[in-house]
């Protein structure tokens, strides 16, 4: 695992044609490694037919609603957890 | 960044999203259960099945309902397979 609770991350904002369940409006987006909750199966290659292996390590990340939308009006200390796959994250 | 027709987070509706609940239908539930029993048989997992959603051309995913798509997909997905040969469906309807 390379990242642990409390850890700050930046998801990629690369672009990625095909099956990926990293949403778009979170690319480039900082936020707060929450848990781990281990490695499993790739989905970005399950999805065509392969055994989605070697498992990938995905993190609940946290969010903060003001840093992903910046015209967000409702309480600055609200925020969401996404479930991200390790190799769309970079260390921030 | 582009967006794939499903990936819409933060995108606007157009129109206020219609949340009233509604019964499933049986075709609905049928169709469930088959997603079901191709997943344990091994014939398709459920990144093919989104996989094949996403793939829908875009009017046809706007049109198309929940289910809609599943079924989409699962024709996509059999028929890449061979199981299904193109029109297999349609011929017997």
């Amino acid at each position: 695992m390379r990242f642990g609770p409390g850890q700050r991350v930046r998801v990629a904002s690369r672009s990625h044609a095909g099956h990926c369940r990293t949403p778009v409006y979170l690319r480039g987006k900082t936020g707060t490694v929450a848990c781990v909750h281990g490695s499993f199966t790739n989905p970005e290659t399950r999805a065509y037919d392969s055994d989605g292996l070697p498992e990938q390590p995905l993190y609940g990340v946290v969010f903060v609603q003001h840093d992903v939308w910046p015209a967000y009006a409702g309480p600055s200390e609200d925020s969401l957890v996404v479930d991200v796959f390790e190799h769309w994250l970079e260390e921030a | 960044m582009e967006h794939a027709v499903h990936d819409r987070g933060g995108m606007s509706p157009g129109e206020p999203i219609d949340r009233t609940e509604h019964e499933l239908e049986d075709w609905e539930l049928l169709t469930d259960a088959l997603a079901g029993a191709l997943a344990r048989a091994g014939v398709m997992n459920v990144d093919q099945l989104r996989r094949g959603i996403e793939s829908m051309p875009s009017d046809e995913y706007e049109r198309a309902g929940y289910y809609e798509r599943w079924l989409f997909s699962i024709e996509t997905n059999l028929t890449e397979k061979g199981i299904l040969v193109p029109g297999e469906l349609d011929g017997r309807l």
